[in-house]
């Protein structure tokens, strides 16, 4: 069995612990491990950037320092952690005076490290990839058929660089998802922002970004948004009740992580997957689905 | 990397702008041809857009650049970054301009450095961000009069076991301290 090191990111332990449960599940599942950094600490998502370049890189190159030497690939499943330990790895490779600078910082902590020494990989690119398309059809035992998904990739996994997937127009969790027999809409929005942090600092214009990706995703008749970051989570769940009220509209669509409907399509229950910590419900669209397909193979 | 032969030409704030963002000299190859503002989310609420904030940046409007919500509107969605023709790294220039503005004083009408100071302070207390805390303390500070509106959604996140009302902290804080504390050094800025 293949063991990642695994970095969860701070909103995977409070406000996103659904994505948390359903990654570790989904890894048990399809039989990889997942052994979570010791002692990590946050990325400052894009807080330190406004403030100090060099902290912001010094900050997220621990993370990176600290891996041992047999931890080769650092796996984050937070959009914002990903592009951070990605990017901090990406300019100390580059730029020979940013790698200098970091590691006079880190020596402060005893710490050292060489660009390209830790592998930076997004969850999906993990699944989609290293799994890959044989392995999930024959561990997948419960087939999504019926369930119509809108596949949310938002910014920061796909840009400005993944390794994996297009950055305009990415397609990888289509594709996936299409494997396990759901019905993947054409998303025209998949790769637009959700507003980010501008929730909490000017709410008008987070609000109508949350209402082009909730009003597209009406359109294309989807039954639920499936995302892979904690902030669009946040923003397109938690805030829904409030955009709907802004525009005047009655958004009920739910939101959840894609390692939670992986996770259905492996068999898992709902329990496990964390499904239910979400303020739209999930559940019972799913259910409904599935007691479709029942009844569809029972006539 | 491709390195600007005219750099002589250049105003003095766009050395000043370029000079702490790493592949910022790019910015000298900009052809004002506007993929930046077009493609970005929040372009309508900007005073300037991103192409117009270059062109300004080297005719050396120093203030008119740096008191703009230009910079306070980006969210970082990089699609500037990936369509500009150039290679300019866009979003990282924005970060550039936002420290400066927040050195100069110049951020205005913006929450957004109170903000990354409340994340930030939370993440050198800890070693992690703390939502709770970061939410509770942002908005009793800055925009108490919002508090009540995000009573309700408060309360959802804490029925479903989403808010801790505690932080967790690493064990290497100190360690953390010491790393940020040299970068600060080196970096010349506190």
């Amino acid at each position: 069995m293949k063991t990642y090191a695994y970095y969860p990111g701070c909103s995977l332990e409070s406000g996103s612990a659904a994505y948390d449960v359903s990654v570790r599940a989904v890894s048990k599942a399809l039989g990889f491990g997942l052994e979570e950094l010791d002692d990590w600490n946050c990325c400052g998502a894009t807080e330190y950037f406004s403030q100090d370049e060099l902290v912001a890189t010094s900050v997220i190159a621990r993370n990176l320092a600290i891996c041992r030497a047999d931890q080769k690939e650092l796996v984050a499943p937070c959009a914002a952690c990903f592009l951070n330990l990605k990017k901090t790895d990406h300019l100390m490779g580059e730029h020979r005076d940013v790698c200098r600078k970091v590691n006079e910082a880190l020596a402060a902590g005893g710490l050292h490290y060489d660009p390209g020494r830790v592998r930076v990989r997004h969850l999906l690119d993990l699944i989609y990839t290293d799994i890959g398309e044989a392995a999930l059809r024959a561990k997948a035992v419960q087939s999504l058929k019926g369930v119509r998904v809108a596949p949310y990739y938002g910014c920061q996994v796909v840009r400005p660089m993944n390794g994996f997937d297009n950055t305009e127009y990415p397609m990888k969790m289509d594709e996936l998802f299409t494997w396990l027999g759901a019905e993947v809409v054409d998303y025209p929005v998949k790769a637009h922002c959700c507003g980010g942090h501008m929730t909490q600092i000017s709410e008008d214009a987070a609000f109508e970004l949350i209402r082009r990706l909730l009003d597209s995703a009406v359109e294309y008749e989807a039954d639920m948004i499936l995302c892979m970051c904690p902030m669009c989570q946040l923003n397109l769940d938690a805030y829904q009740a409030r955009v709907s009220s802004f525009f005047d509209k009655n958004f009920q669509v739910p939101i959840i992580f894609f390692t939670q409907l992986l996770g259905v399509a492996l068999g898992l229950s709902f329990e496990e997957l964390g499904i239910g910590k979400e303020i739209v419900a999930a559940g019972p669209v799913i259910k409904a689905r599935l007691a479709a397909q029942q009844s569809a193979a029972n006539a | 990397m491709v390195t600007d032969t005219h750099s002589s030409h250049r105003s003095d704030f766009f050395h000043e702008v370029i000079s702490d963002t790493p592949g910022g000299e790019q910015l000298a190859h900009c052809l004002q041809c506007g993929s930046c503002s077009g493609s970005c989310p929040n372009g309508a609420d900007m005073q300037y857009t991103p192409r117009a904030i270059f062109a300004m940046i080297n005719a050396n409007r120093r203030d008119d650049v740096l008191s703009s919500n230009t910079m306070w509107c980006c969210v970082s969605c990089y699609f500037c970054t990936t369509r500009c023709p150039q290679k300019i790294p866009i979003t990282d220039i924005m970060y550039a301009l936002k420290r400066l503005a927040i050195v100069e004083g110049k951020a205005k009408d913006t929450d957004a450095p109170a903000l990354a100071k409340t994340f930030t302070g939370f993440v050198e207390g800890y070693g992690r961000s703390f939502e709770f805390g970061l939410a509770s303390r942002y908005y009793f500070f800055n925009k108490p009069l919002s508090m009540f509106k995000l009573v309700p959604m408060g309360l959802s996140m804490l029925t479903r076991g989403r808010m801790h009302l505690r932080p967790n902290k690493i064990r290497q804080v100190d360690q953390l301290r010491a790393i940020i504390a040299r970068a600060r050094e080196i970096g010349g800025r506190s």
